[in-house]
Order: structure tokens, then C-alpha cells, then sequence
């Protein structure tokens, strides 16, 4: 009988095997810590050609985790280029590694997650929008200029998804300034 | 034009990310600084039930919107406690209100108030918005979630505690503590408004 895999490539086989058992980075998780806003500020200005839907979730927060499931599916649903999923978590720095991490790893989640450690919430909170006042979850949808901010949680993916195609729809070249200053007015 | 709306552009990302902190901050709905809260009338963990008019020559209350089940809630827990103590014989009272639907979270119903208030020593009223018609008036949306009324009930300060949910020591602004002192001397509390992070309040479908 031939074998499988020929004699010759049983050592890589094997390297391959161990290095797939031994380096957690392949499968584990990738999450970002930033300690400062501008830090999420720069994130999110680099990754907005696509439609963006950043969410504020904690792993303590039980509709958040019930929700997360529901970002994943809409990842999987459009192209990389065109939405972007930034799950953006306000676990406490110090329980990185005791929750955080292990909370990640049971999830295995695909769309990108990022830990905001800045402490001034009371400043960075209204940055995203001024009639948040800091209950989570909470979803901002970005697409261009177009923004819709959500407080509490979805409960299906055609809902978050009906927000999302509700932005995509209306992508207008130009606004005017006067429009953004009214909508700050009226608020 | 071309050259135009690169700088409407470059206006827009500035309002979006920058003038929305300068505008001024007010709650979603509900009280605002200044307005007078409206008596009620709820129920207490030992089963009587409170209104603000049976406390005599109040000089205002700490009404904190907290549950059970909220790890913040919990991390806030024993400085409720500690405020209470502290400012109670000032003359402002602590009354903690849970406004959460045991429907959506069974940790939150009465009976476990009872439990909790009990095992932790609650020294305030701690009530029980079953109906879910006080924290909407208020304009509550988080646990923990603070507005300090003054003798007259007027809303002085609506937010959070201090600003360090992990650490109490920790703390560089003492939020709760700073408008206490301030009505207590009869003057405005500034900051009067403030942002945390927190549970949604949860209401019935």
C-alpha cells in the first residue's frame, strides 16, 4: 500500500502539525487595546471608505455578548472592503488577561475587536453621538458622511442589516455644512 | 467647486467628531437641571411603600437608579452605601430605585431585592419602579444612573458617581460627592451633567 503522504515530507508534515498545536497567535483572537480615543479616532478615519459598523459592547453586558452573534453574521454577509465590523469593548485593562482574553478565545470572533481603556468616558462618550449617555450596547453605522446611532441591542441580523442598507441607500456626494450644524442644533 | 467640497468635507469630519463634545449636554428625555421632579409613590424592600413627601426637612436626595445584576451596579454598590452614610445625616437622603423588568432579568425582581438589600445592609430605601413609570420621567437609561434633587426637588445633577467605576480610590473627579457638597451649600453643582458607562435599564416588551 502507497503511503499517504510520501516518506520525504513526513518531517514538514510534522513541523507543520506542531507549530498548528504549539502558536496560539493562528487561531487565537486579534484585538487591539487603545488607551486613548484618538486612538479609535484614527481607526476608524483609516477604515472609512467602507461602511462602518462599530458597536460598544462589554463582556459583563449580557444583551451585548447575546448580540454579538448577530455582527458576526452580518461580517459574513458583505465584503471586507465594503463593511467593516469594529467591536468595540469597555472591559476594564486589568482583566485583560483573567477575562478578556479567555472571553475572546471561546468566541473566536471574526470581525475586528478593539479594548477602549480611556477613562474619560464623560468626554469621549458624546463623540459618537451627543444623545448617548453611556448605556450599552450600543451600534454607530457610518457610511461617508451618513451616520445612524443605536441604543440597546438588535435582536436579528435583518434588523441591524435594514440600518445598514438604510445608509448604503442614500449616498449623497455632498452635504452641506449647514445640514450638520442644524442636526447639531436640533438635538 | 472641486475645491469646495474638500473643505465641506474636512467641516463635516470636525462636526462629527469634535462639536457634537462642544454642544451642550442634555439627557436624551426626561428631567433636565433645573426642572422639579415629580413625587411617587413605590414600593420598599421591607414592603412599605415611600414617597419623597414622608422624609421631613429634607435638604434634597441622591435618587440612584441601581439594580442587582449590573457589574456596575455592583462595583457602585458599596459607595451608595458609603454616600448614604456620609451625606444622610446632612440631610440628604440616598433612594435607590430599580427600575428593571424581573421579566427580562429575573435577578432584578423583588424578592432578590429583598435578598440583596438585606445580605449587603442596605442602610436607604431601596424601591422597586415595577411598573416601569418612574425612570422614564426621570429620563433614566443606566445602571448606576444619579440625580440629586434639592429641598425643593429641583434636579441639581443627573449622571454618574465619580469617575472611576473600577477603582473607588482611584477616583479624580467624585462627581455624586462634589453636587451634594455644593446644594448643601446652596449653590449650583458644576459639572451638573455627566456621561458613564453603565447597563441598560431593561423595560418590558
Amino acid at each position: 500500500m502507497k503511503p499517504v503522504i510520501p516518506m520525504r515530507f513526513r518531517p514538514i508534515c510534522l513541523i507543520i502539525a506542531i507549530l498548528a498545536l504549539t502558536t496560539p497567535a493562528s487561531v487565537a483572537q486579534n484585538y487591539v487595546v487603545f488607551d486613548s480615543i484618538h486612538q479609535l479616532q484614527s481607526y476608524i478615519e483609516r477604515e472609512k471608505d467602507a461602511t462602518l459598523v462599530i458597536n460598544f459592547w462589554a463582556t459583563w453586558c449580557k444583551p451585548c455578548v447575546e448580540e454579538l452573534p448577530i455582527f458576526e453574521e452580518l461580517n459574513r454577509m458583505y465584503d471586507d472592503q465594503d463593511l467593516k465590523i469594529i467591536l468595540v469593548s469597555l472591559d476594564f485593562k486589568s482583566q485583560l488577561e483573567r477575562k478578556f482574553v479567555p472571553f475572546l478565545k471561546s468566541k473566536s470572533l471574526e470581525s475586528d475587536v478593539v479594548l477602549l481603556a480611556d477613562q474619560d468616558v464623560d468626554t469621549w462618550i458624546p463623540m459618537f453621538d451627543d444623545m448617548w449617555d453611556g448605556a450599552l450596547p450600543a451600534t454607530l453605522v457610518l457610511n461617508g458622511k451618513q451616520r445612524i446611532f443605536v441604543t440597546g441591542e438588535f435582536s436579528s441580523v435583518e434588523e441591524l442589516k435594514k440600518v445598514v442598507e438604510s445608509l448604503k441607500a442614500e449616498t449623497p456626494r455632498f452635504r452641506s455644512p449647514v445640514t450638520c450644524g442644524s442636526k447639531l442644533a436640533g438635538q | 467647486m472641486k475645491l469646495i467640497a474638500p473643505i465641506f468635507q474636512v467641516t463635516l469630519l470636525f462636526c462629527a467628531f469634535f462639536l457634537i463634545s462642544a454642544t451642550p449636554a442634555k439627557a436624551p428625555a426626561g428631567y433636565v437641571i433645573g426642572d422639579v421632579a415629580e413625587d411617587f409613590r413605590l414600593r420598599n424592600v421591607d414592603g412599605r411603600f415611600v414617597s419623597l413627601a414622608d422624609y421631613k426637612d429634607p435638604k434634597g436626595f441622591l435618587v440612584v437608579f441601581t439594580c442587582n445584576h449590573c457589574p456596575y451596579a455592583q462595583l457602585y454598590e458599596q459607595r451608595i452605601i458609603d454616600l448614604h452614610n456620609k451625606y444622610a445625616p446632612r440631610g440628604i437622603q440616598v433612594i435607590a430605585i430599580n427600575p428593571n423588568s424581573p421579566a427580562i432579568v429575573p435577578e432584578d425582581s423583588f424578592e432578590e431585592m429583598r435578598i440583596r438589600a438585606r445580605q449587603k445592609k442596605y442602610p436607604f430605601a431601596y424601591l422597586f419602579d415595577e411598573e416601569q413609570k418612574v425612570f422614564p420621567r426621570f429620563g433614566a437609561s443606566r445602571t448606576p444612573h444619579v440625580y440629586l434633587l434639592d429641598s425643593e426637588l429641583k434636579v441639581r445633577y443627573i449622571g454618574a458617581i465619580d469617575d472611576n467605576p473600577e477603582v473607588p480610590s482611584g477616583a479624580k473627579k467624585r462627581y455624586a460627592e462634589d453636587a451634594m457638597d455644593a446644594v448643601l451649600r446652596g449653590e449650583m453643582p458644576f459639572p451638573n451633567y455627566t456621561r458613564a458607562v453603565g447597563c441598560t435599564i431593561k423595560k418590558k416588551p
